[in-house]
């Protein structure tokens, strides 16, 4: 085979992987909007702060820390501690189930019956709030994150691929987890959701508010599942990114990548945020390969946002959203 | 007709029970309007109850009431021998009491068999970590509440479409998936909101078989708003009239049908 398709297969590759790290957020995004109609702009921030409550728990760093000795003039940094990883992920993950609570006692419970745009605005307010909660909690330094998954380049693809083609593929092990990762997690959701009590309670919300309150369904319990679940999306995102580039406020950031891979995939559903997700990462990155050399390169930055112009213009609804039908 | 705490007898030699629901002396405003003005009326265990009255006449605001959708400022609502506090729609629900709406509110994007499944969502006891993982009761749960309504979906002939999205069904048998969703729920009080709207001759035959069918097959009670004549005074037992936020007739089809200020509700009264 030659060198330049080689080549471009491994691209894709691993375009494909760096669109799965796309759709972790993005499927955050999707599951709230589904539910509630919100656009959540803090879910972004909902990583961030898991990660960096992750990293807290697992150093055993005191929350706080430089509040309490600022006011106190102590000098607490540490419990001393160090947990293991699974429970610190556990401990976290009660933590964002606490976090919806929170949320839903105070501020979604007012706004109900507001127009979007109140909820919307009431969610970048959140943002910026987590954004500092986390701050204050943990402090603004780049921590490293490790829960011991695999990194670096992936020995055996690399020796395996060079045996059938005679060329090593450079694919990241992080990658090939943060794949088999979102693979279980978009199979666990769709299960939940399509055959559980609480799932169809979940789809029956999202589709008609009135008739779930008259089958009987309480709607700000529903709201707090979903925030829930969106907080623990957002944990799982934000050890994928964490591990990869640290856990730093500019994580909040990557939420932006998840809008053009919304408006791709539709911001209504599940598969959608996958497959936009893996068209953005590809796309990217091929663009990148073949164009990219002629215009001077760069142009991850705006490939995806161009991308998502174009389906703007010819298809609004996304690849897999509803289809905008006004029965007149 | 003879009427004490114990029951009457109605047309066709039904048993009709004691008082199910109360509604005591109910006034609802919204801001400076008056909706329902001192209004008292009972359902009695396994009748058939109609509420009727001209276009704005506050019928569909009484149901909502019924229904936990609107809180009445004034007056009380007893159920099962209870006073009933101020209570969430979903609380209502839960309390066996089902209802189908005037402009049908079902889940279009979910299928006709979901869709029902949702009206046994109360039922299931299995708690969220046993449904999150799939395992021990939630299963067995689901394919108990499966069997039952399945027997709903055979009782209300909608076999064929059960795997259809609701979303693509004509209006006729969406009104029908509601009314199987509200079954669903095996509710002890049924609430039809203009089960009848819209709908052809043939499809009004079906849905008031439908309809009687149930209250004698389930014994469930049945309280409905319809504006077609004909089939309020074919089906039911007894009879509200409302005009204007006000009750001014209750009693049997007969005794309604005769009423002086009924007559001048409909047909308009000369003034001069």
């Amino acid at each position: 085979m030659p060198d330049q398709l080689l080549f471009a297969m491994e691209v894709t590759l691993n375009g494909l992987m760096a669109g799965v790290m796309y759709s972790l957020v993005a499927l955050g995004f999707v599951l709230i909007f589904k539910a509630s109609g919100i656009f959540n702009y803090a879910q972004g921030v909902l990583a961030l702060f898991a990660a960096l409550t992750l990293v807290g728990f697992q150093d055993g760093q005191v929350p706080f820390a430089h509040l309490i000795n600022a006011v106190f003039k102590t000098n607490l940094s540490t419990f001393g501690w160090h947990l293991p990883a699974i429970v610190a992920i556990l401990l976290t993950a009660a933590v964002m189930v606490l976090l919806a609570i929170i949320i839903e006692k105070f501020v979604l419970k007012h706004l109900v019956n507001q127009p979007p745009i109140i909820l919307f605005m009431a969610t970048i307010g959140m943002a910026y709030f987590l954004e500092g909660l986390g701050d204050i909690m943990w402090g603004a330094d780049i921590k490293k994150l490790d829960v011991g998954l695999p990194q670096g380049i992936s020995e055996t693809v690399e020796s395996v691929t060079d045996s059938i083609f005679g060329y090593g593929f450079f694919i990241d092990n992080l990658d090939i987890v943060a794949t088999v990762v979102a693979a279980l997690l978009v199979l666990s959701l769709t299960l939940f959701s399509q055959y559980t009590k609480y799932g169809r309670a979940l789809r029956a919300v999202a589709d008609d508010h009135q008739a779930a309150l008259s089958v009987g369904i309480s709607l700000r319990f529903i709201w707090v599942l979903v925030w829930s679940i969106a907080g623990i999306v957002a944990l799982v995102a934000g050890i994928m990114w964490g591990t990869k580039s640290g856990v730093q406020f500019s994580l909040s950031l990557i939420a932006l990548k998840a809008l053009p891979v919304l408006m791709l995939g539709g911001f209504t559903s599940i598969p959608g945020a996958i497959v936009g997700g893996l068209i953005i990462g590809v796309g990217e990155k091929l663009f990148e390969f073949t164009i990219g050399p002629m215009i001077g390169g760069a142009t991850e930055n705006w490939f995806a946002y161009v991308l998502a112009l174009v389906f703007l213009v010819f298809r609004p609804q996304g690849l897999f959203g509803e289809k905008i039908i006004e029965r007149v | 007709m003879t009427q004490d705490a114990s029951g009457y007898t109605a047309a066709g030699g039904r048993k009709i029970g004691g008082v199910l629901m109360e509604m005591k002396n109910i006034t609802l405003r919204f801001g400076g309007v008056k909706a329902i003005t001192d209004i008292s009326f009972d359902i009695r265990d396994g009748e058939i109850r109609a509420i009727i009255g001209p276009n704005g006449a506050g019928k569909s605001s009484m149901l909502n009431v019924i229904s936990g959708f609107y809180v009445p400022q004034e007056g009380e609502v007893w159920f099962k021998g209870y006073k009933r506090g101020p209570m969430k729609p979903y609380q209502v629900a839960r309390l066996g009491i089902a209802r189908t709406f005037q402009n049908i509110a079902l889940f279009d994007g979910m299928s006709v068999l979901d869709n029902i499944m949702t009206g046994r969502l109360t039922m299931m006891k299995s708690g969220l970590l046993s449904q999150a993982i799939w395992w021990g009761g939630a299963q067995k749960e689901e394919t108990e509440h499966r069997e039952k309504v399945e027997k709903i979906i055979d009782f209300l002939e909608i076999q064929a479409i059960r795997k259809t999205p609701v979303g693509r069904l004509p209006y006729g048998l969406k009104k029908r998936v509601e009314l199987a969703r509200a079954l669903a729920a095996e509710p002890k009080l049924l609430l039809l909101d203009e089960p009848m709207a819209g709908m052809n001759v043939e499809e009004k035959e079906d849905m008031s078989r439908f309809i009687l069918d149930v209250n004698d097959e389930f014994g469930t009670t049945i309280a409905l708003i319809e504006h077609d004549m004909g089939v309020v005074m074919d089906l039911s037992d007894r009879v509200v009239v409302m005009d204007y936020g006000r009750k001014i007739g209750d009693g049997t089809p007969d005794e309604v049908r005769n009423n002086q200020e009924v007559i001048d509700a409909y047909l308009g009264v000369a003034h001069d």
